[in-house]
C-alpha cells in the first residue's frame, strides 16, 4: 500500500487516531478508570524505580526485619526485609520493572505469531485452517503450567526463555480468537467488494478485516497481559522464573513464605503487588469491553 | 451423531500421538542430555555412552520413538531417577490424591460460579450483576500462590484455625484440604461465573425470551425453562475445559501446601530433571485434558438440539 | 376460555395521547408522540410506516413490555376499558398470552431453539388454564391443524430449526391463538418470508380473523399487506400518526403529503410504468433527536410553508364528511393534488447496444460430502448441489436485465460466478468476447475486473467501517488504474460523490455517520469508479426504506443510462423489476423457468411459477384486481430438488406424471420469450392476466 497522503482524503493514520480516541472513551467507565490507574501506577513505579526505592534492590541489611523496623543506618524498612536483609519495598519497586518488561514483551510476541495464524486460518479456511487449528489444539491441550514446566525444564530459566514459552503457549489461544472474528468478518459485503476488485488475500486480511477486529483484540490483550503477569509470577514462585538475585515478585513470595512462622506478613506484600497489577489489567479490560459495547 | 463421536475420538488419539511426539522431541531427542539427566552430571563420557548403548539410545530416532510410545501404551513408564522405583508406582497414588483435591474444588467452583452467574445474568447491568462481576474480576486477579499466602497468614498464623501444610503425614485429614480447595475455588469460580453470566445475559436479550414472557409465563418459569436451558450449554463446555486450568492451579497449590499430589510430583520431577517422571506426568496430564475436552465436545453436541438433529 | 369479560362491549383497545420515550445516555428520546387509536371488537387496524417510525414500540407498549429503558411518559393504553399501567404484575401476566397475544417478525428467533415445539405450545394453556397435560396436548394438536400445518404429530416433536420459515411462523401464530385471545398483535409477521410463503400466511391471517373473530393490530411497512388484512389504517412518520382512517379513505383519498409520497414511492406491478412513474421522496427520515420543529415531515415536503409548518402544536384535524379520517398537516385543505405533478424516475426507452455478456448453458454445482452412515454404505458420499443449472442468457449494452426469484433460487451463486468469486462447473460465460467462466477474479486482468463491478445488498455491511468513504473510493480508483496521480484521484473521488448526489465533504466521513441510503449511494459510486461496462446489483435497495428506495433506484437508473452500462439487477421484488428492467429472467431452484422482455413476462402466457409469483405480490392499490394463487408446500431444498420439472411439487397447473419425470421443453410464444413448461400451446395461450385494473378505478373495495 502506498503511503502517499492524498489531500483531503484521510488515510490510515486517522484509523490509528480513531482507535486512540475510542480508547479514550474509557473515561466513561468507573471500573475501567480504576484499572487504568492501577496499571499506570505500576508503570510509573517501574519507570522511576531508582528515585522511589529507598535501597538498591540487592543491598543487604538486617535479615527478616518486621515492617517498619529501623535499619542500622537509621533507615526504615517499611515493608520489612528478607532472609538476606534486603529491603522488601525496594525489591517490590524494582521487581515491577521485570514484570512490566517481560509481560508486555511476551504478550506482544504471542500476538505477532497468533494474529497471522488466525487471519490465515479464518480467511483461507480449508486445509490451512485444519492444520493450524490442529496445531493449536495440540498445544492448548496441555495444561498451561505443565507446558511451561516442560519448556523451561528443557530450555532453562531466563527472561528470553520466558518470552519464548509464553509466545508458544499463548499464540494458539490468540489464533483461535482471531480466527473466530475473521470467520465472522469475512462474510461482510465490503470483503466481497474487495474480492471482486481482485485485491490480494493478505491485503484483504490486513486492511479490510483486521482493523475491524481491533476492539475485541484490545480487550483480549488486556486480559492476556494480566494472565501473563500471573504466569511470570507463578513461574517465579516455583523457582522457574528469572534467575536470582534480581528481584522477581513470585520468587520473593516463595522465599519469604519459608519465614512465615517468624512473620507471616512479610510474604503478603509482594502478593499484594502482583494482585493489584493483574487486577488493573482485568478491570481495564472490563471497562474497555463495557464502553465498546455501548455503540 | 455416532460418526461425530468416532471422529472426535479419532482426533483425540491423533492429538495424543502428536503430543507424544512433541514431548519426545523436547525431552529425549538429545541423547547426551538424557544420559546426563539419568546418570547424573558427574559421570564420565564412557559410562554414559555405555549406558546409552545398552538402552538402545543409538538407534534411529523413529525406532526409539516407537519403542518409547509402545512402552507408554502398555503402561511402562520407566523408572524414576529420584524415587528409584517404577514411575507408575509413584504416579497413580499421587494422581488419586489430586483427583480428590481437584474434584472437590471443581464441584464447589462450578456450584458457586453457575449460581452466581445465572443470578448476575438475569438482569444485565443491575446491582447484582455488577456485584458478581466485580468480585469475579477481583478474585481471578489474585494468582493462586498469592491467595495461598493470604489465606495462610490469615487462617493459619493470625487465627490459628487451620493447619498450614497439607502433607497428610498422619493419614487423611479433611482440615488439611480446606485451604488448598479454597485457593482453587477462589481462582476458578470467577471464570465460570463470568462465562455463565455472559451466556445468560445474552439469552435474556433473545426474542424467544420475549416470546416466553409475553406468553404470560411466570418469571420463574421463563428463567428456569427457557433461559437456563439455553444459557447453561456454553458454561458446560467451560467447566469441562476448566479441568485443564485446574491441573495448572493444582501444581501451585500442591507445592504451596506440600500436598502429596500429582502436581507436586511433576514439579519435583522437573526440579530434579527426573526425565521419565516428567514424561509420564506430562502425558498423563495431557491425556486427562484431552479426554475432558472430548467429553465437553460430545456433551455440547448432545445438549444442543440444533447440532444433535442435523 | 381465559377470564374474558363478556359483559364488556366497548372498544377492545384504546390508546389515548400515548407518548413513549426511551431513556439513553444521550437523554430522553421520544419514540412515539401523541398516539391515538381505538380498536373495536372484531376490528383490525394497520400501523404502517418506515423503520424507526415507532410502530413496533406501540405494540410493545400495548403489551407493557418496553424493556429497561423505555417508558410511557404520557397518556394511557386501555384494554377493555382498563388502564394497562394500573395492572399488577400478576394481572398483567394473566393478560399476556391469554387475552393479548403476539406474532413476531422473525419466527426462528421467536421460538426457543432447545425446546420442542409441542412443549412450547402446550405451555400456553398449561399456564393460563387449569388443564391436564393430555388436554393441553390435544389443544395444541388441534390448533396446529387449524393453521394448516400438515402432520401436527411430527411438528409437535420437532425443534424449531427442523421446520421451514413459513411453518415456523404458522407455529407462532398457532401459539398466539391457543388461548383464543381477544386481541392479536402482529408485528411484521411476513417480512422475513418469501413472497409465495407470505401469501399463504396472509391468507391464514384472514381466515383466523373470520373464524375466531379476533381483533387485530397489524404492523407492517408494506401498504399492500395492510390493504389485504385491515379495515382501518394509521400511517406513522417519525413517531407520530400523520393520517388515519379507513383503508379505502386513506388509500383512495389520502390527504397528507407523506401518505401521498409513500404511495408514489411504491412500485405497483399492475400499473403502466410510464403513466405512473416512481416518485421518490427527497431526503431521509430524521433521527429522533434531529426532528424539525412543527411538522416532522417538513424538510421533505413539497408544500412546506415557513411560518406555518414549523409552528409547534400540530394536531390531527378531521376530514369533513369522513368521520375518523384525520390528518396531521396544516395545509391539507389548501393542497390541490390535481395540479401536483412531481418529477418521477425517468423510464425513457433506451436503445440496447451490442451483446456484452452472454451465458451459454452455464452450470455451477457445489459438492457436498454426506457423512451419514447410510450414504457411506451406499457408497454415494458426494452429492451435488445444483446451484445453477444450464443458465443461458444475454445482456446488451445499456440494457437492464433483472434476475428474479425467491431465496435459494440461485441468484447469488449466479452473481458469484459472474464476478469470478467462483468458477463455473460447465458452460460458457462470454464477457466482452472472452470466456471468463473458468477465471477466478485474481486471474482476471485489472481491466476485466474493473469493467464488471458489483453493488451489494446490505447498506450496513457494504462499506468497511474502519476506513473513510473517500479512502475506500480512492482505493478502487487506484486499483483499477483509472488515475494514479494523487490529486487526480482526489478529483475523481469528488466527481463520483457528485455523481451519486452526495456532498463532497462526505469523503472525510466514516460509514458510521451515513444513513442507509447514503451508504448505498457510496456503494454505487464505488461500483462505477472503474468505469465498468457491466454492473451486477444484488438486491441493492431491498434493505432500504420505501421512501429512500425509489430515490436510490432512480439514481442507479440515471447513472446506468448516462454511461450505457449493462445492469444485471438481482431482485426478489417483481413490482420493482417491472419499473426498471428491459428484460426479466425468472429463476426457481437454480433453473431459469422463464425469460423475455418485461412486457412479455408480465403478461400471459406465463410460466406457472411466474403466475403464482405475480399473484402473490401484495398491491397497495384498491383499483387493482388480481387472481389469487396460493402455492402449496414449502420451497424444496436445493440439495434435493424435485425431478423433472423442479416446480412440480408446488405447481398449481401441474399436468401429471410427465412433470415429475421429464425436464420440460422450452415453449417460445414469441421470439426470445422462453418458458420451460410442459403445458400445451393452447393452455398457455388461454391464460388470463393475473393483475388487472378494476372497471371503475375510483370505486372503493375492489375485492
Ligand atoms: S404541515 Fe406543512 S410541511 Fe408538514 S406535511 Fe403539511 S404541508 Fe407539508
Ligand atoms: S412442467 Fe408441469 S409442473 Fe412444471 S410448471 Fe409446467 S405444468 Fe407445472
Amino acid at each position: 500500500m502506498t503511503d502517499q497522503v492524498v489531500a483531503g482524503v484521510p488515510r490510515r493514520e486517522s484509523s490509528l487516531l480513531r482507535t486512540v480516541r475510542g480508547l479514550a472513551l474509557i473515561r466513561e467507565s468507573a471500573v475501567g478508570m480504576i484499572g487504568l490507574s492501577l496499571v499506570l501506577f505500576w508503570v510509573l513505579v517501574a519507570i522511576f524505580a531508582p528515585l522511589l526505592a529507598p535501597f538498591p534492590p540487592n543491598q543487604t541489611g538486617l535479615p527478616l526485619s518486621p515492617p517498619g523496623a529501623v535499619g542500622l543506618e537509621g533507615n526504615v524498612y517499611w515493608l520489612g526485609t528478607d532472609q538476606l536483609g534486603r529491603d522488601t519495598l525496594s525489591r517490590i519497586i524494582y521487581g515491577s520493572r521485570q514484570v512490566l518488561l517481560y509481560a508486555p514483551l511476551a504478550t506482544l510476541c504471542a500476538y505477532l505469531v497468533g494474529i497471522p495464524m488466525g487471519l490465515a486460518a479464518g480467511y483461507r479456511r480449508g486445509l490451512t485452517d485444519d492444520i493450524l487449528s490442529f496445531i493449536s489444539n495440540v498445544i492448548l491441550s496441555f495444561p498451561v503450567l505443565v507446558l511451561y514446566i516442560i519448556i523451561i525444564a528443557t530450555i532453562g530459566a531466563s527472561g528470553s526463555n520466558i518470552v519464548i514459552a509464553v509466545t508458544f503457549a499463548s499464540a494458539p489461544g490468540i489464533m483461535r480468537i482471531v480466527r473466530g472474528l475473521v470467520l465472522d468478518l469475512r462474510n461482510r459485503e465490503y470483503v466481497f467488494a474487495a474480492e471482486t476488485r481482485g485485491e490480494s488475500p493478505w491485503r484483504i486480511m490486513l486492511v479490510e478485516i483486521l482493523p475491524n477486529a481491533r476492539g475485541p483484540l484490545i480487550v483480549d490483550a488486556c486480559l492476556r497481559l494480566g494472565y501473563v503477569v500471573i504466569t511470570i509470577g507463578t513461574l517465579g514462585f516455583l523457582g522457574l522464573g528469572l534467575p536470582p538475585p534480581d528481584p522477581d515478585w513470585g520468587g520473593m513470595v516463595s522465599e519469604l513464605r519459608s519465614f512465615a512462622i517468624i512473620n507471616p506478613l512479610l510474604a503478603v506484600f509482594p502478593c499484594i503487588a502482583i494482585s493489584s497489577l493483574v487486577l488493573g489489567f482485568n478491570l481495564l479490560a472490563d471497562g474497555l469491553r463495557e464502553v465498546s459495547l455501548r455503540d | 451423531m455416532l460418526i461425530f463421536m468416532f471422529r472426535r475420538f479419532g482426533t483425540m488419539v491423533l492429538t495424543m500421538v502428536v503430543v507424544s511426539i512433541l514431548v519426545f522431541l523436547l525431552l529425549e531427542i538429545n541423547v547426551e542430555s538424557v544420559a546426563i539427566k539419568v546418570l547424573g552430571p558427574y559421570t564420565s563420557v564412557e559410562q554414559r555412552n555405555l549406558w546409552l548403548e545398552r538402552n538402545g539410545y543409538f538407534d534411529p530416532a523413529i525406532l526409539r520413538y516407537l519403542r518409547w510410545l509402545g512402552n507408554f501404551v502398555i503402561g511402562d513408564f520407566g523408572s524414576s531417577v529420584r524415587f528409584k522405583v517404577p514411575v507408575s508406582d509413584v504416579l497413580w497414588p499421587r494422581l488419586a490424591n489430586t483427583g480428590i483435591l481437584g474434584g472437590i474444588a471443581l464441584f464447589l467452583a462450578s456450584l458457586i460460579g453457575l449460581t452466581l452467574g445465572v443470578i448476575a445474568g438475569m438482569r444485565e447491568g443491575g446491582p447484582r450483576d455488577r456485584g458478581v462481576s466485580v468480585s469475579a474480576i477481583l478474585t481471578t486477579s489474585v494468582p493462586e500462590f498469592a491467595s495461598a499466602t493470604f489465606l495462610l497468614s490469615f487462617f493459619v498464623f493470625h487465627l490459628g484455625w487451620l493447619p498450614g501444610t497439607s502433607g497428610m503425614a498422619d493419614g487423611f485429614d479433611l482440615r488439611q484440604l480446606v485451604l488448598p480447595v479454597m485457593v482453587l475455588v477462589i481462582y476458578d469460580w470467577g471464570y465460570i461465573a463470568r462465562m455463565t453470566r455472559a451466556s445468560m445475559a445474552e439469552v435474556m436479550t433473545t426474542h424467544y425470551i420475549r416470546t416466553a414472557v409475553l406468553k404470560g409465563l411466570p418469571y420463574g418459569q421463563v428463567i428456569r425453562r427457557h433461559a437456563m436451558r439455553n444459557a447453561l450449554i456454553a458454561p458446560f463446555t467451560v467447566i469441562m475445559l476448566q479441568i485443564n486450568w485446574l491441573l495448572s492451579g493444582v501444581i501451585v497449590v500442591e507445592v504451596a501446601f506440600g500436598y502429596k499430589g500429582f502436581g507436586a510430583l511433576l514439579y519435583e520431577a522437573s526440579l530434579n530433571q527426573d526425565i521419565y517422571l516428567i514424561e509420564a506426568c506430562a502425558m498423563v496430564a495431557v491425556f486427562v485434558a484431552v479426554m475432558t475436552q472430548t467429553l465437553a465436545d460430545v456433551g455440547y453436541t448432545y445438549l444442543n438440539p440444533r447440532i444433535r438433529f442435523s | 376460555m381465559g377470564s374474558q369479560d363478556h359483559s364488556y362491549d366497548g372498544p377492545i383497545l384504546e390508546c389515548r395521547d400515548l407518548c413513549i420515550s426511551y431513556f439513553t445516555r444521550a437523554g430522553e428520546i421520544p419514540a412515539v408522540i401523541d398516539f391515538n387509536m381505538t380498536l373495536n371488537q372484531g376490528g383490525s387496524i394497520g400501523l404502517v410506516g418506515e423503520s424507526g417510525c415507532g410502530k413496533s414500540t406501540v405494540a410493545m407498549a400495548i403489551m407493557r413490555y418496553l424493556g429497561g429503558n423505555g417508558a410511557i411518559v404520557r397518556g394511557q393504553v386501555l384494554y377493555k376499558g382498563r388502564d394497562m399501567a394500573s395492572l399488577s404484575e400478576e394481572e398483567l401476566r394473566q393478560l399476556r398470552g391469554n387475552e393479548i397475544a403476539m406474532v413476531y417478525q422473525e419466527p426462528m428467533a421467536a421460538l426457543n431453539p432447545s425446546m420442542t415445539l409441542g412443549r412450547q405450545l402446550m405451555e400456553v394453556p398449561l399456564c393460563h388454564e387449569k388443564i391436564s397435560e393430555a388436554e393441553a396436548r390435544k389443544r395444541a394438536m388441534q390448533i396446529l391443524a387449524d393453521v394448516n400445518l400438515p402432520d401436527p404429530e411430527r411438528v409437535m416433536a420437532a425443534y424449531p430449526h427442523q421446520i421451514s420459515g413459513g411453518q415456523q411462523q404458522r407455529v407462532v401464530i398457532a401459539m398466539a391463538l391457543l388461548s383464543n385471545p381477544s386481541l392479536l398483535l402482529l408485528d411484521e409477521p411476513t417480512t422475513a418470508l418469501d413472497v409465495t410463503v407470505e401469501a399463504g400466511i396472509i391468507e391464514l391471517i384472514g381466515q383466523i380473523a373470520k373464524k375466531f373473530s379476533t381483533s387485530m393490530v397489524y404492523i407492517s411497512h408494506n401498504l399492500g399487506l395492510i390493504l389485504e388484512t385491515c379495515d382501518r389504517v394509521n400511517v406513522m412518520y417519525s413517531g407520530v400518526v400523520v393520517e388515519s382512517g379507513t383503508v379505502t379513505e386513506v388509500f383512495d383519498q389520502m390527504r397528507h403529503p407523506y401518505t401521498k409520497g409513500l404511495f408514489g414511492c411504491i412500485p405497483l406491478p399492475g400499473a403502466d410504468k410510464s403513466a405512473r412513474p416512481l416518485v421518490p421522496i427527497r431526503g431521509q427520515l430524521p433521527l429522533p433527536h434531529q426532528r424539525p420543529p412543527g411538522c416532522y415531515f417538513a424538510p421533505r415536503c413539497d408544500f412546506f410553508k415557513q411560518g406555518l409548518c414549523d409552528l409547534e402544536d400540530l394536531h390531527m384535524t378531521s376530514v369533513p364528511n369522513q368521520p375518523g379520517h384525520d390528518v396531521r398537516c396544516r395545509r391539507w385543505q389548501e393542497i390541490d393534488w390535481s395540479t401536483y405533478k412531481p418529477v418521477g424516475v425517468g423510464v425513457g426507452e433506451v436503445q440496447a447496444g451490442e451483446v456484452v455478456l452472454s451465458l451459454n448453458k452455464m452450470k455451477k454445482y457445489y459438492e457436498i460430502t454426506d457423512n451419514s452412515i447410510a450414504a457411506m454404505i451406499r457408497g454415494k458420499r458426494v452429492r451435488y448441489v445444483k446451484a445453477n443449472e444450464s443458465i443461458s442468457l444475454e445482456a446488451r449494452a445499456s440494457e437492464t436485465v433483472a434476475i428474479v426469484g425467491e431465496s435459494g433460487c440461485g441468484k447469488s451463486t449466479f452473481a458469484k460466478v459472474l464476478m469470478g468469486l467462483e468458477t463455473a462447473t460447465d458452460g460458457e460465460v462470454m464477457f466482452n468476447g472472452k470466456d471468463i467462466s473458468q477465471e477466478q477474479v485474481q486471474k482476471r486482468s485489472a481491466d476485466q475486473v474493473g469493467s464488471m463491478q458489483m453493488i451489494f445488498q446490505n447498506p450496513f455491511d457494504t462499506l468497511n467501517p474502519s476506513h473513510s468513504v473517500g479512502s475506500q473510493l480512492a482505493r478502487v480508483i487506484r486499483k483499477f488504474g483509472v488515475e494514479t496521480d494523487g490529486d487526480k484521484i482526489e478529483q475523481r473521488v469528488m466527481e463520483l460523490l457528485d455523481l451519486v448526489k452526495l456532498p463532497r465533504d462526505f469523503a472525510r466521513r466514516r460509514p458510521r455517520q451515513l444513513s442507509g441510503g447514503q451508504k448505498q449511494r457510496v456503494g454505487i459510486a464505488r461500483a462505477f469508479a472503474g468505469n465498468p461496462s457491466t454492473v451486477v446489483a444484488d438486491e441493492p435497495v431491498s434493505a432500504l426504506d420505501v421512501s429512500v428506495q425509489a430515490a436510490v433506484t432512480g439514481l442507479l437508473m440515471d447513472i446506468q443510462k448516462t454511461y450505457r452500462t449493462t445492469l444485471i439487477f438481482i431482485s426478489h421484488d417483481l413490482s420493482l423489476v417491472r419499473y426498471l428492467a428491459d428484460r426479466v429472467v425468472v429463476m426457481y431452484l437454480g433453473r431459469i423457468v422463464e425469460q423475455g422482455t418485461t412486457d412479455e413476462v408480465f403478461a400471459p402466457p406465463y410460466h406457472p411459477y411466474t403466475e403464482a409469483l405475480l399473484s402473490a405480490v401484495p398491491i397497495a392499490d384498491t383499483s387493482v384486481e388480481r387472481t389469487r394463487i396460493i402455492l402449496e408446500g414449502n420451497l424444496p431444498s436445493v440439495t434435493n430438488p424435485p425431478s423433472g420439472c423442479v416446480f412440480n411439487t408446488r405447481c398449481q397447473r401441474k399436468i401429471g406424471a410427465i412433470c415429475e419425470t421429464e425436464v420440460p421443453p422450452i415453449f417460445e410464444p414469441s421470439e426470445g420469450h422462453r418458458i420451460a413448461c410442459h403445458l400445451s400451446r393452447e393452455e398457455m395461450l388461454a391464460m388470463k392476466p393475473v393483475i388487472s385494473l378494476a372497471a371503475t378505478p375510483e370505486s372503493p373495495a375492489a375485492e
